[in-house]
C-alpha cells in the first residue's frame, strides 16, 4: 500500500486514538503532578442526634479561593511518584541502610503497597501468558487433527470461556471454590482437612486467580492459533511425511515457523492485557492476597471516600511504563525483521 | 400474585389515603444505599410528590456515585441519603446545602434532635439510627450452658467452648471483608478500647500504640474462630452463614436484623436468633461500636425549586409517624412517635452504654482507606502487630500528604 493511501486509511482511527486515549493520557499525565491544596480546617461544634462535639470541618470559603487561584492543584512535581504508596525511594533507602540481610531487605520492600502489586502483576504475567500460548496452541493443533463435522460444536465449546464476562466467570469459580462448594469442599475430603480454605491462603489465592487467568484467555491464543493453522501450506507437510518425520518434526520444522508472527502478536497481546489484570481480583474478592497494579488505580478512584486523582494518575503513568518495559524486547524483536524483510 | 395485588390496590386508593404536599413543581432525583428501612422512607416521600418528577437510585454503591454526581453543574440528584461518613466528603467539597430556612418553613414535623448542625448550620435531616452489635442463638448458648456474652473476651471464651463441644467448627462470624467491611471492625474495636484516631488538634496518626496493637490481637482472636474465608465475607456473606446454621455468634449491623429475622430460611434459627447489645472490650465500658445516623442532604449544585420540593417531600417522610409505625421492624427510627420494638434492641442499648458516633473528620476517610488493606497481613499471620500498625500510619501519611491534610 503507497503510504499515501495509508495515511487517508489511517486517518479516521488516528484522530479516534489521539482523542480517546492520547490525550486522556496525556491529561492523566499531567494530573500526576499535582496534588490536593493544604486543607483549610476550622473547629465547628458538631450536633448530632447522639450529642454535640467540637470538631474539625474543611473551610470551603478558603478552599474555594485557593482553587479558583489554581484548579489543578498544588504542583507536586514527582512528590506523588516518589511517596510511600508509589515508589518509595526514601523507605528503600533506609531499608537498605537498617536491614542486616538481603532477605530482610526484600521481605521489607515487598511489603510496600506498590512493590506488593506490581510482584502480583508480575507473578501473574510471567504464568500466565506462556501458559495461554502453549494451551491455545495445542487445543488449536487438536481441533485442527478432528474430523471437520464436530470441529464447529467444539470450536465454539472451546472459546467459551472467553464469551463469558470475565466478572461472571470469576464469580461462577470463585463460589466453586468456596470452603462449602463442589471444588472447596472436594479439596478439603482430598486433603483430609477440615481447615483448608482456597480462599485464605495467599498462595492459594494466587494459583486460583492464576489458573482463573490462563483458562479465561486461552481462547483468544487458540482462535488466532487456528486461523493461521489454516493457512500452513500443505505440499511441504506431505513432502515432510513422505521423508518420514514424526508430527512432532513436523510442528517444529514447518509449523511454528510458519506461524512465527502470529505467535509475537499474540505474546504481546496477552501480556498486554494480563500486565492489567483487574476483574479476578474483584471477583474472587482476592483483594486482601493479590492486588494488581490496576487494583491500585481503582482503589485510589472508588474505595476511599476521598478520591486521590494524583495518585491514581501516577499508578496509571507508571503501568503504561512497565507494559512498556515488558513489550520493549518484542517490539524491538518485530521492528528489526520489519527492518530486514524491507 | 398477591404481592401485585396488593400493590394495585395500593395504587389505586393509596394515592387518596396520603395527603400529598401539594408541591407543585421542581424534580426530585434522590440517591441512597439499598437497605429495607431506606427503601421505605423514599417510598414515602414519594407520596407527597404532588406534581414534580420523582427519581430514586439505590445502590449498595452510592459512595462511589455520590462525590462525581454532585459536583456536576447542575448536578444529577437533588438529594442525597447519607450518613456519618458519607456526609464527610460530601463537606470536603462543598457540595452540600444548608437547610436552615427550609427546615423553617417546612420542617414542621421534624424534631430538633434530627437536626445534624455543623457550625450552627442545619446540613442534614437524620430519620434513622444504626450500628453493629451482636447476634446469638439463643438455642445453642443455652445447650452448653453459656450465658449471653457481653464483653469481646466473653465472645472469644463462648466461641472456644462452641467449637470444643463440637457444635459449629467456625461460631463466630463478622464482616471482616479486606476494605471497608474490615476496617470498620477495627474502628469500633478501637474505640472501644478508648483509643483516639489521630492526635489531639491535627490529623496525625495515632493508632501505633499499645491500644492498637490490643485492637488487632482481639481481632486475630475472633477471626480464628470465624470461617477460614472470612477476608471474603461482607454483611450479606455472614447472614447467610448465620442462616445456614453455621454461626451462633454475630457482629452484624442493625439496620440487616429486618431480613434475618423475616420468614424465609429456617424457622428454628429464626427462633433462636436473640439480639443483645454490642460488646465491650479490655474492660473498657464504652461499646466497640459506633453508632451511626442516617440522614438526608440537598445537592448544592441544583436550583433552589428543586431543592424546595425535594426538600418538602423527604420532610414529609422524615417526620411521617405512620411509616415509622407500619415500618418499626425495619430500623431504630429517630422520628417521633416511633416505639421501639424488639429489633432496636441493638441500637438502644448502645446509646445506653454511652457509644460513641463514628468519627466525622474530613480525613477520617484516608485513615479508614489505609486501615482496609494494611491490616490484612497481620491477620493472615505474615506480619507482626506492630509492623501492621506501622504500615497503617504510612499509608495514611502519603495519602494525607496528597489530599493536603499533613
Amino acid at each position: 500500500m503507497p503510504n499515501k493511501t495509508f495515511f487517508w486509511f489511517f486517518l479516521p482511527t488516528g484522530l479516534a486514538m489521539i482523542l480517546f486515549i492520547g490525550l486522556p493520557i496525556i491529561s492523566t499525565g499531567i494530573q500526576s503532578f499535582y496534588a490536593q491544596h493544604d486543607q483549610v480546617v476550622k473547629e465547628v461544634k458538631k450536633c448530632d442526634p447522639f450529642g454535640c462535639t467540637v470538631s474539625i470541618v474543611v473551610n470551603n470559603e478558603e478552599t474555594t479561593k485557593l482553587r479558583e487561584a489554581k484548579p489543578l492543584g498544588k504542583f507536586n512535581g514527582f512528590g506523588t511518584y516518589v511517596d510511600r504508596n508509589h515508589l518509595a525511594i526514601d523507605e528503600i533507602k533506609k531499608f537498605w541502610n537498617e536491614t542486616e540481610s538481603f532477605g530482610a531487605f526484600v521481605d521489607q520492600v515487598t511489603n510496600l503497597p506498590f512493590y506488593k502489586a506490581l510482584i502480583f502483576t508480575l507473578t501473574y504475567c510471567l504464568f500466565v501468558t506462556p501458559n495461554v500460548l502453549l494451551l491455545g496452541f495445542i487445543i488449536a493443533l487438536s481441533l485442527n487433527a478432528v474430523a471437520r463435522k464436530i470441529r464447529g460444536p467444539l470450536i465454539f465449546g472451546t472459546i467459551l470461556p472467553m464469551i463469558v464476562t470475565p466478572l461472571v466467570g470469576s464469580l461462577v469459580l470463585f463460589w466453586m471454590i468456596d470452603s462449602q462448594g463442589i471444588i472447596g469442599a472436594n479439596i478439603q475430603n482430598l486433603m483430609n482437612d477440615p481447615y483448608l480454605s482456597l480462599k485464605s491462603s495467599k498462595t492459594l489465592t494466587w494459583i486460583t486467580i492464576i489458573i482463573y487467568g490462563i483458562w479465561h484467555h486461552s481462547p483468544f491464543a487458540f482462535v488466532v492459533f487456528y486461523a493461521a493453522l489454516q493457512t500452513v501450506p500443505q505440499e511441504p507437510v506431505e513432502a515432510a511425511i513422505i521423508d518420514g518425520a514424526s508430527r512432532f518434526q513436523r510442528i517444529k520444522h514447518i509449523v511454528l515457523p510458519h506461524i512465527y508472527p502470529v505467535v509475537t502478536f499474540v505474546a504481546l497481546i496477552s501480556l498486554m492485557d494480563n500486565f492489567r489484570v483487574f476483574e479476578p481480583i474483584i471477583g474472587f474478592s482476592a483483594e486482601g492476597s493479590a492486588q494488581s497494579l490496576s487494583w491500585l488505580i481503582y482503589d485510589n478512584l472508588v474505595n476511599e471516600e476521598v478520591i486521590l486523582f494524583g495518585s491514581a494518575a501516577a499508578t496509571s503513568m507508571m503501568t503504561i511504563v512497565g507494559i512498556a518495559i515488558l513489550l520493549a524486547p518484542v517490539l524491538i524483536r518485530t521492528w528489526k525483521e520489519f527492518k530486514t524483510a524491507r | 400474585m398477591r404481592k401485585i395485588l396488593v400493590t394495585l390496590l395500593f395504587l389505586l386508593f393509596g394515592t387518596s389515603a396520603f395527603a400529598d404536599c401539594n408541591i407543585k413543581s421542581g424534580s426530585i432525583n434522590i440517591l441512597a444505599n439499598d437497605f429495607p428501612a431506606l427503601r421505605t422512607f423514599v417510598e414515602t416521600s414519594k407520596q407527597c410528590k404532588g406534581s414534580a418528577d420523582f427519581k430514586v437510585t439505590h445502590s449498595s454503591e452510592h459512595n462511589k456515585i455520590a462525590v462525581p454526581a454532585l459536583t456536576a453543574n447542575p448536578s444529577e440528584f437533588s438529594a442525597r441519603i447519607a450518613a456519618n461518613s458519607s456526609i464527610v466528603p460530601l463537606m470536603n467539597q462543598d457540595l452540600i446545602r444548608p437547610l436552615d430556612d427550609l427546615v423553617k418553613k417546612y420542617g414542621k414535623g421534624i424534631q430538633d434532635s434530627q437536626l445534624i448542625t455543623i457550625d450552627g448550620k442545619v446540613m442534614a435531616v437524620a430519620f434513622m439510627a444504626n450500628t453493629q452489635h451482636l447476634y446469638y442463638r439463643e438455642d445453642v448458648l443455652k445447650d452448653l450452658g453459656i450465658a449471653v456474652p457481653k464483653t469481646y473476651e466473653e465472645v472469644v471464651a463462648a466461641s472456644e467452648k462452641i467449637r470444643a463441644s463440637g457444635k459449629m467448627q467456625y461460631p463466630y462470624a463478622a464482616a471482616y471483608k479486606a476494605g471497608w467491611n474490615l476496617a470498620e471492625e477495627f474502628v469500633n474495636m478501637f474505640i472501644g478500647h478508648g483509643g483516639e484516631f489521630f492526635k489531639a488538634g491535627g490529623a496525625q496518626p495515632n493508632i501505633n500504640n499499645a491500644k492498637g496493637v490490643a485492637t488487632l490481637n482481639m481481632l486475630k482472636k475472633l477471626s480464628e474462630l470465624s470461617n477460614p474465608d472470612y477476608l471474603t465475607h461482607d454483611s450479606e456473606a455472614i447472614k447467610v452463614e448465620w442462616e445456614s446454621g453455621n454461626v451462633a455468634l454475630m457482629t452484624l449491623w442493625a439496620s440487616r436484623s429486618g431480613t434475618l429475622l423475616d420468614d424465609e430460611g429456617d424457622p428454628n434459627i429464626t427462633k433462636a436468633t436473640k439480639l443483645t447489645g454490642p460488646a465491650t472490650v479490655g474492660g473498657g465500658n464504652i461499646p466497640a461500636a459506633t453508632l451511626w445516623w442516617d440522614g438526608f442532604t440537598l445537592a448544592k449544585n441544583r436550583s433552589d425549586a428543586d431543592a424546595e420540593a425535594t426538600f418538602r417531600a423527604l420532610a414529609h417522610a422524615a417526620s411521617n409517624k405512620k411509616m415509622v409505625a407500619d415500618a418499626a421492624d425495619q430500623a431504630v427510627w429517630l422520628v417521633e412517635g416511633f416505639v421501639p420494638g424488639p429489633k432496636s434492641i441493638g441500637v438502644i442499648e448502645a446509646v445506653k452504654m454511652r457509644a460513641k458516633p463514628y468519627p466525622m473528620l474530613p480525613q477520617m476517610g484516608l485513615m479508614h482507606g489505609a486501615l482496609g488493606s494494611e491490616i490484612v497481613e497481620f491477620l493472615q499471620g505474615k506480619e507482626s502487630a506492630e509492623q501492621a500498625l506501622k504500615d497503617v500510619e504510612a499509608a495514611y501519611i502519603s495519602k494525607a500528604k496528597e489530599q493536603g491534610f499533613l
